[in-house]
């Protein structure tokens, strides 16, 4: 039952694109996304793009060739992601053979060292070729025959620092490329990346930093015309305590012996020890809340959708992406 | 030059490690030793992207010149507000003088040096130390030639690998300018926030190994050789590039490569002189990690990396770890206890069950750190470490740095 593209808050969005500040998780989301997605049926392309093997390691399987792998299924038959970890120098040659059939200057490309040339320092001819290929991935054409269609794909992306950049492939290759295939190809990728069909979202943490970055950031792809998507807050530590209990809890006017008793009664023996440390990590928790709804009103403010993950407290594995996929779902991302 | 390694986080050699092992505690990492140890002028704080590299390598930088050091740090990409602090939020590639430094001699200090030091700081402006690197080795009109070429601009604004080097290439200058003057008796780096740390010695050979290329080495033959050397397989390489990307890249890539010919000996030297740097014995490597999987993950290879190449560890540093609350009380007792209140629905015993939540939370997030620090302890049984607690607020002030450079030295022996 393949539904039309898209996720409920995003609508016509084929490629779904994650970053992120260096250890925010945005590889984790883009895990969960992916899985989020094919849960609604759908067949979904995780792809990332810095030679990390970061998908291998997250789903428990065999590092990952220059070829789309199918790494998890719907357990009901419906729903599938397939991963592919892009590199330059593959993706150029698939691109040469692809569409100039070069033969024997092929070759030669090869061994005077231009491939490896083109891929390491030519400017921004590695980014035009990682998102080349998910332009291509993005609409398969008769040139690579019997290739999947996909729903859906999302791209692990360089983290937001570097994002803009990474993006705006045009802007890399002007006074480069002027004229040529290179530049019509890098048209055609600018044109969806900065459509409707895509959506570039930002994985943050409930800390200063992040947070700026992800403001910064959301600035900078506006400005940029590349087309933001929605903000998701990773590692949001648990809700227990409410607003009245934390309040409290800061204000010092928690009833410990209540509490003492509580405890007793269901059998934890409870010394005024206990009860102290649990008080003081209480307060410590209310205080870190306090400082994370400071962040988070930052995050409202920059007025997009917002998605919120909850940390893991056992570390991130197979389960752990499927349950941050359910919240992904539950939330509308996907 | 070191041996070429392609520029993954992926591991290349075999594992190093003691092979068969009990279990172990790391040895204690004694900051202040490093700090206080004259014949260190070095200190390059490495690690992955997002474990706090700017933060620790400012608070070391700021200990060690409260303890008497001529301090300069040069970080990469400090936040906002930190920078502003240091007094360094103009990008001008100079050091300047970090206000509020306290170098009154500390009565209760046993160092006889405190109060002499000082500390200066500086953030990378990696196009411009490109720029003066192009202008110091190149007559003005060839330098302004080689600075107008696209193929230079992108290059020095946005080739991956770009900062590493240039940060490779400050540190050098430095380090000159340091023994020449005797301005600084220590450097502490802060290194660019890449994916791998790696990164960071791989610079120096990456450029390298470009300026060795066939391709380049092919650009260059009409203007060494006989043009026979341009073969008919060169003529078709010249063709099919011209197809893709048009006649006027290869005539731009062309006069980049004539115009940066003569430097590439003076860059291959500075390079391997950095390299040098880093392997002599007055430099100090901290690997910085946190206690994650991926994180530590890198930090090994890293460790072993240095290893390799010989170059001085002097101990891992974990950050924002967090801190165990204690008590008897496990994780699963809490957990226990939590569903039984909630399933009494017991409206006024909230706050115990959220607490006891809370609790068995935390334990469990304890338990996992300190599973895989034994486990990296296991694997490099002889890193020194040291664990530092995750604060509550982000540093932006130099009493931030310094809480953090306290708790830096004041490990668990």
């Amino acid at each position: 039952m393949v539904e039309q593209l898209g996720s409920p808050d995003f609508p016509g969005v084929q490629l779904h694109i994650v970053t992120g500040k260096g250890g925010t998780g945005k590889s984790t989301v883009a895990a969960s996304l992916a899985l989020a997605l094919a849960s609604r049926g759908k067949t979904v392309l995780l792809c990332e793009t810095e030679g990390r093997q970061g998908i291998s390691q997250m789903f428990d399987v065999p590092p990952l060739p220059y070829e789309e792998r199918l790494i998890a299924k719907g357990s009901t038959g419906i729903g599938d992601v397939y991963a592919l970890a892009i590199d330059a120098e593959s993706a150029l040659l698939e691109y040469l053979d692809m569409y100039y059939r070069l033969g024997r200057a092929g070759r030669a490309l090869d061994r005077f060292g231009v491939i490896e040339f083109a891929t390491t320092i030519a400017p921004g001819v590695r980014d035009v070729l990682l998102t080349g290929k998910v332009y291509e991935a993005a609409n398969r054409n008769k040139r690579n025959k019997n290739a999947r269609t996909y729903d859906a794909i999302v791209l692990d992306a360089p983290p937001t620092g570097r994002i803009s950049q990474f993006l705006n492939v045009n802007s890399e290759l002007a006074g480069l490329a002027k004229v040529g295939p290179i530049k019509s190809q890098a048209d055609t990728v600018t044109t969806l990346l900065r459509s409707r069909r895509t959506a570039i979202h930002l994985v943050t943490v409930l800390e200063e930093m992040p947070v700026q970055e992800t403001a910064d950031g959301v600035h900078e792809l506006r400005a940029g015309g590349l087309p933001v998507g929605g903000v998701i807050v990773n590692m949001v530590r648990p809700q227990d305590l409410d607003q009245q209990d934390r309040d409290e809890l800061l204000a010092d006017k928690v009833d410990r012996l209540a509490i003492a008793k509580q405890l007793n009664n269901i059998g934890v023996p409870a010394d005024k020890d206990l009860v102290a440390r649990l008080v003081d990590e209480g307060v410590h928790h209310a205080e870190r809340r306090r400082l994370e709804d400071g962040q988070r009103e930052l995050i409202e403010a920059i007025d997009i959708p917002t998605y919120e993950l909850q940390q893991l407290a056992g570390g991130v594995d197979l389960a752990g992406l499927y349950e941050l996929a359910e919240d992904l779902v539950e939330q509308g991302l996907a | 030059m070191p041996t070429p390694r392609p520029r993954s986080s992926s591991r290349t050699g075999a594992r190093v490690g003691p092979l068969a092992a009990t279990a172990t505690t790391a040895p204690t990492l004694d900051v202040d030793a490093i700090l206080d140890d004259l014949a260190i002028r070095i200190i390059v704080c490495c690690g992955s992207g997002g474990v706090g590299k700017t933060t620790t390598s400012a608070s070391i930088a700021l200990r060690a010149a409260e303890r008497g050091r001529k301090v300069v740090v040069l970080t990469i990409d400090p936040a906002r507000r930190l920078a502003q602090s240091m007094g360094i939020e103009v990008l001008d590639n100079v050091p300047r003088p970090v206000p509020g430094v306290s170098t009154a001699p500390d009565p209760t200090s046993d160092r006889a040096q405190a109060g002499s030091g000082s500390l200066d700081a500086m953030m990378l402006d990696m196009k411009r130390t490109f720029d003066e690197v192009v202008e110091s080795q190149a007559s003005p009109e060839k330098a302004r030639q080689i600075l107008n070429n696209p193929f230079y601009i992108a290059l020095s604004s946005s080739f991956a690998g770009t900062q590493e080097y240039m940060a490779m290439e400050k540190l050098g200058q430095l380090d000159k300018d340091a023994r020449k003057s005797g301005r600084w008796d220590l450097i502490v780096v802060d290194t660019p926030p890449s994916r791998s740390a790696q990164d960071f010695l791989d610079a120096t050979e990456r450029l390298s190994s470009f300026l060795d290329g066939k391709f380049i080495r092919l650009l260059l033959a009409p203007a060494r050789g006989p043009a026979r050397i341009m073969t008919a397989g060169f003529g078709l390489v010249t063709k099919a590039v011209t197809t893709i990307v048009g006649g006027e890249v290869l005539t731009d890539l062309q006069a980049f490569v004539a115009a940066f010919d003569t430097l590439f000996g003076g860059f291959r030297q500075r390079a391997q002189r950095t390299f040098e740097l880093l392997q002599a014995r007055g430099t100090a490597f901290l690997v910085i990690a946190a206690p994650e999987p991926d994180a530590l993950r890198e930090a090994a290879y890293f460790v072993e990396r240095l290893r390799e190449e010989k170059m001085p560890l002097a101990g891992l540093v974990i950050n924002r770890a967090s801190t165990d609350p204690g008590g008897e009380l496990s994780a699963a007792g809490a957990m226990a206890g939590y569903e039984r209140l909630k399933a009494k629905g017991d409206e006024t015993s909230q706050l115990a069950a959220g607490l006891l939540r809370l609790h068995a939370d935390r334990k469990l997030i304890v338990e996992r750190e300190a599973r895989l620090r034994g486990r990296f302890a296991k694997a490099h049984p002889d890193v020194p470490t040291a664990v530092l607690p995750a604060l509550s607020t982000d540093v932006h002030d130099l009493d931030g740095l310094r809480l953090i450079g306290g708790l830096l030295s004041d490990q668990p022996a």
